[in-house]
């Protein structure tokens, strides 16, 4: 296998920066990834506690008031503090799109953002209301990130049990038939299968796994009791645990007279360390990765690195960049749009001043409304499965043309009226990928800015 | 802004069409449809609870599954014939419903079974099929190849979702109304120039330019925001769906689908369910008042990917389940009738102690619809567009 510098920038990153040099082996990115998180540093996220203490604690506050209280004065406190939060809370987010964007421009270790959208795709998590709708990135910085070279069990427990993913998938307030919380008030609280089922099919073992409904309603049953509180965070309560031991594929879990969060570990590492669960994982990285039918040989490899490591993610990550056909693979993936936005503005290399709300406010204003019409609202996916793999969800009239509208406007936006010459820039951007086409409409068009606009817009820019 | 994005798209598109050589605007034609009947499906993502929707207050075992205000009181479930009423939700249907211009179809379903999942429930009921092993093409798009249309503008797949029900070999046409094309002639001309080594692509702009240019271009540059909220929450995209689907149907077009979100009512149901019928209800009112007198030549499916639990979960919701209900409207069907083979609510009679038992395969209804509208063969429908199924005999919505 000879090691292409470029396309692993454009296969495994988000492309080509002016500014920063691509990595020069397997190695090299190897070490990067497994090393300190620079942009993290650089470009700080806010975590969940932080957020969740800070936001929801305080919607917290104003609704405890609104109750002890009963006057108007609070409730007026409510709604108007509310106002305030969720103002707060959205700029947060807008802050946090910047901070996303500024790292994948700036960075040196693109695999790594690469893999942590990839993660927090996989273990797609959002808030359902109020501040949480915007909690989205706190989450990823803090259940995500962490564990992206690390072992893929630790991430599935960070995941199941984050506040986020209880809440998304329901799991707040489900309660065992028989716990005594059922028993004291019977009609107020029952069992919620949503998360166990999301865990079973989209998390590990996959929809074609060898899971039955029965399996789903013991894990939804052991899940019970697993809840948080806006205060504390993630909390293990007894009284919604059902009493018993619960049998999920075969193997029994729990049952003592103390149910507790280390029986639903065990069972979730059981679950990350199967056989169905590594196919179900090599399978989805190589789509995403490489094409979307992916090389087989390439699956079986990382399958098998899966379960030979106990699912080290490292190593599987390594597998993948290993494996001659990741390579060879002709460049067909379809960036989606967020992914594709964060390839231009590595492209065009602004200050990272611009990217932040206060600096360049057009900019990241209208992002959101952009992404939406590329088809990819931002942190907003449909439901639990995430977005799409396939380059045909993206590669519609519509997203088309809201890529093509968005690339003419996004150079001045980002760079004010300090164009790049587009001649030079397709060369320094695509390299041996701009064909000839490319560069003479980056020589004829009108202005640098509409020349810039129809290089980013290319094909060669949007796939990978 | 001084120049009108109007002319704006005028100067782009005349471009296009006086430059013979361009090949993306080649492939539309006007040719004449080849039929004269109009077919909306709506998918309805996220699982309707076709028990809240279409409730079976005259079942024996129906009281207490489902508490609420009783049929008939104020704001509460509408009597449709004195064994259905439908939500409140949808009372401004109810004239519908008395023209016979809207009814249901209930105990159906998809053969999805147990896993419960929405994703494949969904892909299962877009494609029209029994498993999901296979070629992954939608039954829209195989009615299409066996009706040997070839028109792309015959069948539009409308909004942000990507719809496998009209995905496959026949060509047809995407679009959500809130695109549109801002640009020099000279950009534009570069931009085909650079998508031309890339067939896909070029598709994808060709395909473009032309749906920008007709979807009547009616939201001013300075509404875009709002517009985009409106997609982004529910709050009137579904409108706008609805119109610029009845605008197509009223040219060319003879197939729309479109999604709608917001039936995966896990907790606190009455409320979200109610949003979302409510959503429902404008869209087809809407499809019926812009459709005007082609509204007597439209038949519009809602279909879901399976129903919910007969009984309320512990969050005053419900949870995945199997046997549902598909609404239906239009001229061309005989509305007024809620179409069943009731399998009843007690015990025995669900399917796994929890879900309303399917008693006809919902496919068999829109095959059916099919056959009605567009003579459809039955063999065609048996063997292609839902391969493997049993129509069995006609439904009584039929005209």
């Amino acid at each position: 296998m000879r090691f292409d510098p470029q396309l692993a920038e454009f296969r495994f990153g988000y492309g080509l920066s002016p500014d920063v040099a691509p990595p020069a082996s397997v190695d090299a990115m190897m070490t990067r990834l497994t090393g300190p998180d620079r942009m993290a540093q650089r470009f700080p996220i806010e975590g969940f506690d932080q957020f969740r203490i800070q936001l929801m604690g305080a919607a917290q506050d104003l609704r405890d008031r609104r109750r002890k209280e009963r006057t108007p004065e609070a409730n007026t406190a409510l709604i108007e503090g509310m106002k305030e939060l969720r103002k707060t809370a959205r700029m947060g987010k807008i802050e946090a799109m910047g901070r996303h964007l500024a790292r994948r421009s700036r960075t040196d270790d693109a695999l790594r953002e690469r893999l942590v959208a990839f993660w927090a795709d996989h273990f797609t998590a959002r808030g359902k209301a109020g501040v949480e709708k915007f909690a989205s990135s706190a989450h990823v910085e803090s259940t995500i990130r962490p564990h992206v070279a690390g072992r893929f069990e630790d991430m599935l427990i960070a995941s199941t049990t984050s506040p986020l993913m209880i809440t998304y998938l329901d799991q707040q307030q489900s309660v065992g038939p028989n716990s005594p919380r059922a028993l004291k008030t019977p009609k107020d609280d029952g069992l919620n299968e949503n998360l166990a089922r999301e865990v079973m099919e989209l998390h590990t073992l996959g929809v074609g796994g060898p899971y039955t409904q029965d399996d789903v309603r013991q894990l939804a049953e052991l899940l019970t009791g697993l809840t948080f509180e806006i205060r504390n965070g993630t909390k293990f309560r007894k009284d919604y645990a059902e009493p018993g031991a619960e049998t999920v594929l075969g193997r029994s879990y729990g049952g003592t007279d103390d149910p507790n969060l280390r029986d639903i570990h065990a069972a979730l590492r059981d679950l990350a360390r199967h056989p169905a669960t590594a196919r179900h994982i090599a399978h989805k990285l190589a789509v995403h990765f490489v094409a979307d039918a992916p090389d087989q040989d390439l699956v079986d490899r990382l399958a098998a690195r899966f379960e030979e490591t106990g699912g080290d993610l490292a190593a599987v990550t390594r597998a993948l960049l290993e494996h001659p056909a990741s390579w060879a693979a002709p460049m067909g993936n379809i960036r989606p749009p967020f992914a594709y936005v964060s390839t231009v503005v590595r492209a065009l290399a602004p200050d990272p001043a611009r990217l932040h709300p206060d600096g360049a406010k057009p900019f990241i204003r209208q992002l959101e409304a952009n992404l939406s019409r590329m088809g990819q609202p931002y942190e907003e996916p449909n439901g639990p499965d995430g977005w799409p793999e396939s380059d045909a969800a993206w590669l519609t009239p519509q997203g088309i043309a809201a890529r093509l509208q968005w690339a003419l406007i996004a150079p001045r936006q980002l760079l004010g009226d300090d164009l790049p010459d587009p001649r030079d820039f397709v060369l320094k951007t695509l390299g041996p990928r701009a064909d000839e086409r490319l560069k003479f409409a980056a020589g004829a068009a009108e202005s640098r800015r509409d020349g810039l606009g129809v290089i980013l817009a290319s094909p060669a820019f949007q796939r990978s | 802004m001084s120049l009108s994005r109007r002319a704006f798209l005028a100067r782009s598109l005349a471009l296009g069409c006086s430059a013979a050589a361009s090949p993306l605007l080649t492939p539309v034609t006007f040719a004449s449809a080849p039929w004269d009947n109009r077919l909306v499906v709506i998918i309805l993502r996220g699982a309707m609870d076709g028990l809240g929707t279409v409730l079976p207050y005259g079942d024996r075992d129906w009281a207490g599954l489902r508490p609420g205000p009783a049929v008939g009181s104020a704001g509460g479930p509408l009597d449709l014939d004195g064994r259905f009423a439908m939500n409140a939700a949808l009372a401004d249907l109810k004239p519908l419903w008395d023209a016979e211009e809207l009814g249901f179809v209930h105990a159906v379903s998809t053969p999805y079974r147990d896993k419960r999942s929405h994703f494949d429930g969904q892909d299962l009921l877009e494609a029209g099929t029994t498993t999901l092993d296979g070629s992954r093409d939608g039954w829209l798009n195989r009615l299409l190849q066996v009706s040997g249309a070839s028109d792309p503008s015959t069948a539009f797949a409308l909004g942000r979702d990507n719809m496998i029900l009209l995905q496959g070999r026949a060509p047809h046409s995407n679009w959500t109304p809130e695109v549109d094309l801002l640009m020099t002639p000279q950009a534009l001309r570069l931009a085909e120039m650079v998508m031309s080594a890339d067939p896909a692509f070029q598709s994808a702009l060709g395909e473009a330019l032309v749906l920008a240019a007709s979807d009547g271009d009616a939201v001013e540059l300075e509404m875009g925001g709002n517009m985009m909220d409106a997609m982004k929450g529910g709050g009137g995209g579904h409108k706008a769906l609805a119109s610029f689907a009845a605008q197509q149907l009223n040219g060319a077009a003879r197939i729309a689908a479109f999604s709608l979100g917001g039936w995966d009512t896990h907790s606190r149901q009455e409320r979200d369910l109610g949003n979302a019928l409510g959503r429902l209800s404008e869209t087809i009112a809407t499809l019926r008042a812009d459709l005007g007198a082609n509204w007597d030549r439209t038949a519009v499916l809602a279909m879901t990917e399976f129903g919910r639990t007969v009984r309320l979960n512990g969050t005053a919701g419900t949870d995945h389940g199997t046997g549902g209900a598909m609404l239906f409207a239009g001229g061309a069907l005989r509305g007024g009738q809620v179409v069943t083979d009731w399998p009843g609510l007690g015990e025995g009679d669900l399917y796994a102690g929890r879900d309303l038992m399917p008693t006809r395969d919902v496919r068999a209804h829109a095959a059916w619809v099919m056959r009605s509208l567009f003579g459809t063969s039955v063999s065609d429908l048996e063997r292609v567009v839902f391969p493997g199924i049993e129509m069995g005999a006609a439904p009584a919505h039929l005209l």
